[in-house]
């Protein structure tokens, strides 16, 4: 049974067709990868699928569910419960340390827990620097801490938007080993990117050319 | 972890959060200060009238009862329209005697002087008497503190036995007659003595006086023969502003229950005061200057409905600022609250944010904006009526919901944007 299935997911914005007629299934455990030239639709299909928008038309079930008539209150809840989103501009709180960065997702989720964020720090390779804020830290720290943000509350679906986009080719290996590790644990994984190393890394792409999808290939790592 | 949020939010624009502070701190103070005068300020506003003349005249009851009826003021047929001098000083042992600021005795006969043809008016009053009262008390009063806006060259008369006699010239007769301060004139009164007389000053009242002879009224009960005797007293009393009550016991006290009748005579309503001072003089007639009282009425009404006015735009004043800085404060914002509401803050989770940082503000900024209203309304008291204003217990719950209007006020255009502010668009830098 697919965690996540669009059914002809159509996105108008005011006469530019950012996406038309979508048709995808993601597996549970999967790790998909979107590539695709700029302005073909990636980040618009990444905001549908993690309920930061709403398709014009077309069907979005995340574990069955149906989510595309849903209102903008329930959507909140399942970004807050079920969706871990990993940002190009990694978005940490500037004011916030790396800790009360983590903690803040447990904060709006349920209830703060410094050990238990203190724990995702560590993870991602991150325990000595929680006191930090995002400021004194490298991209590739930030994104990590971006990273153990969205995984705190223990997402169905974890979305990245071109995670390693604005990292170096060292801090990209970096991120890289933690979501293949977040894999391999079972996790399910969306992402966007538009470097072929990066998208190779997953088990299937798919195309995404002038808003449809115009190929989709499995690739090693099957599952 | 809210209170890092909130606390973070406002460390890191240290200056807005100052400006949101000062602006509170503006408003508030300014709102505190005109409420301040202005339950202030009839009081005050009163004693700073009360500078400028009489409001009550005691007349003989015959000679008010003539008056009324059929408009004479003086003439034949009057016998008995006299008030006796040496009833006076009781007017300082009524209820009310602390609001009499003062009063000065009127009696006028016609003298006349060298080189000029018609009789003129002399008004023999007190300028500035000592009085013994029976209390075994003395007050000063008299024409020099009742009517201290006339400008006068020289000084009044002296009064005391001792003193030489002279008298004060309205300014029109001075310049008639050419005569200075230091000069002597040449009068005849009714009873046919032919008196010589330094003119020891010359004033200026902007009325008929201006054409009158001010004598001491000892000479004045000499010239007509009416010793110990005065027509009028002009009286300068504090009053409360009427109200329903006083303007019913105003036509008739007989009206006014027990109770009413009490409140009435112990308030210090003009008519209450008239009636006090009809109590201890024989035959009198206290008449409020009708209008003294009502254009002092009406200029308070003015005076409170200008801090009123003035006080809703000092608070839609710092509103507005408030609203923009706030507004400002979330557009600065925007990319943090768009990372909050994406992972998962709901819109009351933003919305509480921006209220406490304004609540924040709004307690300290209103906090410190009361104390400083306080010692603002202090200075004006001091400037403008030369007198402190005492902070009113009053002003402190109109104050908090002031505060929380401005601030709710101020608060909604922010809100707005808050709940229209989409994630998608500010976290994909679009
Ligand atoms: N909010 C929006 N309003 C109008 N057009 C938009 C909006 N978001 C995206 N688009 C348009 O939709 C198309 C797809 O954009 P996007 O999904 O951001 O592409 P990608 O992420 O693949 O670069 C582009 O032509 C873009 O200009
Ligand atoms: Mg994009």
């Amino acid at each position: 049974m697919a965690i996540l299935e669009l059914q002809s997911v159509s996105m108008d914005y005011g006469g530019v067709k950012a996406l038309s007629e979508v048709n995808l299934t993601v597996a549970p455990g999967e790790w998909l990868a979107i590539m695709g030239p700029s302005g073909s639709g990636k980040t618009t299909l990444m905001n549908i699928i993690g309920c930061l928008d709403q398709a014009t038309s077309g069907r979005v079930f995340l574990d069955a569910e149906e989510i595309s008539q849903l209102s903008r209150r329930q959507l909140t809840a399942i970004r807050r419960d079920r969706i871990g989103l990993i940002f190009q501009q990694f978005h940490l709180v500037s004011h916030l340390t790396a800790l009360e960065n983590v903690m803040l997702a447990q904060y709006y989720h349920s209830l703060p827990d410094q050990d238990e964020a203190m724990a995702a720090l560590e993870r991602v390779g991150l325990g000595g620097r929680y006191r930090h804020l995002p400021g004194q830290l490298s991209g590739g720290e930030q994104q990590r801490v971006c990273i153990a943000r969205a995984l705190i509350n223990c997402p169905d679906l974890i979305l990245a938007d071109e995670p390693t986009g604005n990292l170096d080719q060292a801090n990209e290996e970096i991120v890289l080993a933690i979501l293949r590790q977040l894999h391999q644990a079972g996790g399910t994984i969306v992402m966007v990117t538009h470097a072929l190393e990066v998208g190779q890394e997953a088990n299937r792409i798919i195309q995404l050319e002038h808003g449809r999808v115009t190929e989709g290939k499995r690739h090693r790592h099957h599952t | 972890m809210f209170f890092r949020l909130v606390w973070g939010g406002i460390a890191r624009r240290r200056w807005r959060a100052l400006l949101t502070l000062f602006t509170m701190l503006l408003g508030v103070s300014l709102a505190t200060a005109i409420l301040n005068v202005m339950l202030d300020v009839g009081d005050k506003f009163n004693r700073e009238l009360r500078t400028y003349g009489a409001n009550l005249r005691v007349v003989p009851r015959s000679a008010a009862f003539l008056a009324d009826f059929y408009g004479l003021e003086e003439g034949e047929g009057v016998t008995d329209k006299y008030l006796r001098e040496d009833e006076l000083p009781r007017l300082k042992t009524i209820f009310w005697a602390y609001n009499i600021v003062d009063f000065a005795p009127l009696l006028t006969t016609p003298v006349v002087l060298e080189g000029v043809d018609q009789p003129v008016t002399a008004v023999g009053t007190w300028f500035n008497q000592t009085l013994s009262l029976p209390t075994g008390d003395t007050v000063t009063t008299g024409v020099q503190g009742l009517k201290s806006w006339w400008s006068l060259k020289g000084a009044w008369p002296g009064e005391a036995a001792s003193d030489p006699a002279g008298v004060a010239l309205g300014e029109s007769l001075a310049r008639r007659l050419r005569l200075s301060p230091g000069e002597s004139l040449v009068l005849t009164g009714q009873d046919g003595v032919r008196r010589t007389l330094p003119v020891t000053g010359v004033f200026l009242a902007g009325g008929r006086e201006d054409g009158q002879i001010y004598v001491p009224l000892a000479l004045a009960q000499a010239m007509a023969g009416k010793t110990g005797l005065v027509e009028e007293v002009e009286v300068s009393a504090l009053t409360t502003p009427e109200n329903d009550l006083a303007r019913r016991a105003a036509q008739s006290p007989a009206s006014l229950s027990a109770k009413e009748w009490e409140t009435w005579y112990c308030t210090a309503y003009i008519s209450s005061i008239a009636y006090q001072i009809e109590e201890v003089l024989t035959d009198a007639r206290a008449k409020p200057v009708l209008a003294v009282a009502e254009a002092e009425g009406k200029i308070l009404g003015k005076v409170e409905l200008l801090l009123t006015l003035l006080a809703i735009l000092a608070l839609v004043a710092s509103a507005l600022a408030l609203a923009n800085l706030v507004t400002a404060g979330v557009m600065e914002r925007r990319v943090e609250i768009g990372i909050l509401k994406a992972i998962g803050a709901g819109d009351l989770g933003v919305i509480s944010l921006v209220v406490a940082e304004v609540l924040l503000a709004g307690g300290v900024g209103g906090g410190l904006g009361y104390l400083l209203g306080i010692g603002l309304s202090d200075l004006i008291g001091q400037s403008v009526f030369g007198a402190s204003i005492s902070p009113h217990p009053a002003v402190i719950p109109l104050v908090l919901v002031l505060v929380f209007l401005v601030s709710v006020v101020g608060t909604l255009p922010a809100i707005r944007l808050l709940l229209r502010l989409n994630p998608r668009e500010v976290l994909h830098g679009r």
